[in-house]
């Protein structure tokens, strides 16, 4: 049950990942992103052994309304979450594109991506086995790859991750 | 050309498109002049189209086999209403004529005395092969989609348990079946209320991508590709992979003629780039031969 | 009234985990190759996996039925016969299978394994589904889609097997193990390596204007307008343009999917004892969410209460739903 405040969040706020990260300097955001993914690669091992041939490919994970980028390589070896201004993107083999609360739902298993894909709630292009193997295996992972992540930051990770799915649930109710 | 393709029997399938009755007569009086050795008489796409015809079956018969022919009659592929099921359960009663079944529903007549598989029954291996023969089958005729490597194996296991094996070597290749009538559909009519609007295309209602290309062909219930098999090339080694029986599609485009062209090549009298240059003005589509090379079934593997 | 299964998709072990603890009390899957008819990438079990699977299942009074639902070319059949000795061995409830020389396989090496009759073989009249009862002891046939509510009744009436019906999902138009189109197009059989549309073989492009081209190899599906509801990119679902017809028009059917809340009682009258879900390929929020909606419909019949039909809209293709067959003869 909501309570009334969080009825009343604001439909603007929705943009709030936007005026959160958009000031932030890539080279501050780098050195984190790779630790997220080195400290996920780390505790989901599972992820890999869904993704058989698909280790080598690179993916540009496309938050429409940050302004940046990312580029992910699921390597075992060598995992790499890498960000890149909109402008310079990099060489990729399949691109995946929505907004990033719709990401948010996704890697919390909460919202099916196919429903998303017919819904034109996200936008797919390239090597569409890589994202179909992805997707499926992210979707093995049980519990929330969103909480994992948040748990790496501690308890502002974890508030901020709170914030963000509060928005999340209005402006579903909003659309 | 080697002795397993001489003494290969060449086969003409069902007509799968809905033909006016006086142009299948005229095409099986015609065929009775083919050099062809089995004809496959009888519907096996839509049972609504068998009432307009049959009553011709057992006088085509006995014109074919005064010709020297064998006939085989074919089922249903696709059975479900309860019209269907007596339809199939008569021809299966038709104890002195060899049945060719093509469903389950035939199979459930059939076991236990001599029959014949259909295209549509699914053989894909040599075990399914061994329980047929068991249960009665003498010959059975391959899904097309089959590539190479698997039709070598079949042939070793039919010819281990004496049986003939045949495999279609011309014609559009039938894909699909459905419950729906895509004809009916796509003049916005329901398949009860069709009024037989396949017979406006006697080989098949062309389907284009929205690019333009052609992609598939429609036959009521069933889908069949666009292009055309042509396994002329391939037949020699098909014959010596233990394959018996060559089976030819009919369309609209002269069936002696096609029939000679293919008689010949295994005969050896005749280049398969002639033959393939000469068939090509009778097709109805161009050609393909993907399944056969483990390819996209559209695709045509060129000679070299 | 007879309870019925209801028998639900597991294309992971997560999956399987969520059907389950939604109520459902079957759970159907397969191994990671082509031995069953949804061999996607990134989907399916190891052995590890479906021995864990079989275990949270059971231990949740819940049964898992092994899908070997494809048709092994000659020469492979060593790899389906391995995944029928795993599944005996990990105590699966039931083999789902299609081909005659799997059936027969399992019959003779493993007469007392129960043993499914998957809707890949077609089996749509009596007569067939008496065939595989006589010759392989079949024991539930699944139906194909095609049928209307009375000829599953009046099939039901004439069989010694239970039925096991599809309530929800995906809608084939094609008489399922009768198609080749998917080979026709990309090369990969859907009978022979359990791949419909193999995404391999699937692009997408969106223009500027946002709209949207689906192509599986060099051939183009569809393409939706901007803002138009996409569906999946298969062959039977596609727009293509005949003579006679002024416009594109989907030729077979409409990215739609079926759904037979509205059918539920009707269906349990008529005898069938299994409510099956599609959607292995579907993710675990999909699971989620159908089972649960269908777990309680199916209870209120129970009851006899009207089911409360859920609203399941959002996860379907083309965000539109259809009784296909089962509504009456109309669709065909």
């Amino acid at each position: 049950m909501m309570n009334s405040a969080e009825n009343n969040f604001p439909a603007r706020l929705q943009y709030l990942p936007l005026s959160l990260l958009a000031p932030l300097p890539l080279f501050t955001l780098q050195p984190l992103l790779q630790r997220v993914i080195t400290h996920l690669s780390r505790r989901r091992p599972e992820l890999f052994a869904r993704f058989g041939a698909h280790t080598r490919k690179t993916f540009l994970i496309d938050p429409l309304n940050l302004p940046f980028v990312f580029l992910l390589r699921l390597d075992p070896r060598r995992p790499q979450l890498l960000a890149r201004r909109r402008e310079h993107p990099m060489a990729h083999d399949a691109r995946i594109a929505g907004t990033f609360l719709t990401f948010l739902d996704m890697v919390d298993g909460r919202l099916d991506g196919d429903a998303l894909f017919f819904n034109r709630d996200l936008v797919i292009e390239g090597d569409t086995e890589a994202v179909v193997c992805l997707r499926n295996a992210i979707d093995d992972m049980e519990g929330s790859v969103a909480d994992d992540v948040a748990d790496f930051f501690g308890l502002p990770g974890r508030a901020a991750l709170f914030v963000l799915r509060r928005i999340k649930r209005n402006s579903g109710e909003l659309r | 050309m080697g002795r397993e393709a001489r003494s290969a029997k060449l086969c003409v399938g069902p007509v799968l498109f809905h033909w006016p009755a006086e142009k299948k007569l005229e095409f099986y009086t015609r065929l009775a002049t083919a050099p062809v050795d089995v004809v496959y008489l009888g519907e096996v796409v839509c049972s609504k189209r068998i009432p307009l015809f049959e009553n011709h079956h057992q006088d085509i018969a006995r014109l074919l086999k005064e010709a020297g022919k064998k006939v085989v009659f074919s089922t249903l592929a696709e059975v479900m209403t309860q019209y269907d099921r007596q339809v199939v359960a008569r021809i299966c009663a038709m104890h002195d004529e060899l049945i060719e079944a093509n469903d389950a529903a035939a199979l459930y007549h059939l076991s236990g005395r001599p029959h014949a598989i259909g295209p549509f029954l699914n053989v894909y291996n040599e075990d399914s092969l061994e329980f047929l023969a068991g249960k009665g089958a003498l010959h059975a005729t391959l899904p097309n989609e089959l590539p190479r490597a698997a039709i070598a194996m079949l042939g070793r296991k039919a010819q281990n348990l004496g049986m003939g094996l045949e495999v279609q070597v011309y014609g559009r290749m039938p894909l699909a079946l459905s419950a729906r009538c895509y004809h009916a559909r796509a003049h916005g009519r329901a398949k009860d209320n069709c009024r037989f609007v396949c017979g406006q295309d006697p080989d098949g209602m062309d389907l284009t991508t929205m690019e333009g290309v052609p992609f598939l062909s429609i036959n009521g219930i069933q889908t069949l590709s666009h292009a055309c098999l042509n396994l002329i090339r391939e037949m020699p080694a098909l014959a010596g992979m233990g394959v018996t029986h060559f089976r030819l599609s009919p369309h609209t485009g002269d069936i002696v003629e096609t029939a000679r062209l293919f008689r010949a090549v295994l005969d050896g009298e005749l280049a398969t780039t002639e033959a393939t240059t000469r068939l090509a003005a009778l097709a109805p589509a161009p050609f393909a031969n993907g399944f056969y090379h483990q390819r996209e079934g559209y695709k045509w593997a060129e000679a070299g | 009234m007879v309870r019925p299964e209801l028998v639900c998709p597991a294309g992971t072990p997560a999956a399987l985990r969520a059907a389950v603890d939604a109520g459902a009390d079957a759970v159907y899957c397969g191994f990671q190759n082509a031995t069953n008819a949804r061999n996607f990438a990134g989907l399916n079990f190891t052995l590890r996996e479906m021995q864990e699977g079989v275990t949270y299942a059971h231990e949740r009074g819940a049964r898992v039925l092994l899908a070997v639902n494809t048709f092994p070319p000659a020469g492979q059949t060593p790899a389906w016969k391995q995944a029928i000795e795993d599944g005996v061995r990990l105590g699966v409830d039931a083999i789902i299978v299609a081909d005659i020389g799997v059936a027969r396989h399992v019959a003779c090496a493993y007469p007392q394994q129960r043993l499914h009759l998957s809707v890949q073989a077609g089996a749509s009249s009596p007569e067939a589904i008496r065939y595989y009862c006589r010759e392989f002891g079949v024991k539930r046939v699944v139906l194909p889609r095609i049928l209307t509510v009375p000829e599953i009744k009046a099939i039901h009436d004439e069989i010694p097997c239970e039925i096991e019906a599809f309530i929800f999902g995906n809608i084939g138009m094609m008489a399922e193990g009768r198609c080749s189109l998917t080979n026709y197009a990309t090369g990969v059989s859907t009978n022979m390596d359990g791949v419909c549309s193999p995404a391999h073989a699937v692009r997408y492009e969106e223009d500027t204007r946002r709209n949207l081209t689906a192509r599986l190899g060099v051939f183009t599906i569809d393409r939706f307008s901007c803002g138009e509801q996409a569906g999946y990119p298969t062959i039977c679902k596609g727009r293509y343009c005949a003579a006679g017809r002024k416009s594109p028009y989907y030729a077979f059917e409409e990215p739609v999917s079926l759904n037979l809340s509205s059918l539920l009682p009707d269906l349990m009258r008529a005898g069938v004892s299994a409510l099956k879900i599609e959607g292995r390929q579907r993710s675990r929020a999909y699971v989620h969410a159908v089972v649960s909606a269908y777990r309680k419909a199916v209870d209120d019949c129970l009851a006899g209460r009207p089911p409360l039909l859920p609203d399941l809209l959002a996860l379907t293709e083309g965000h539109r739903e259809t009784r296909g067959a089962f509504g009456g003869r109309r669709w065909r």
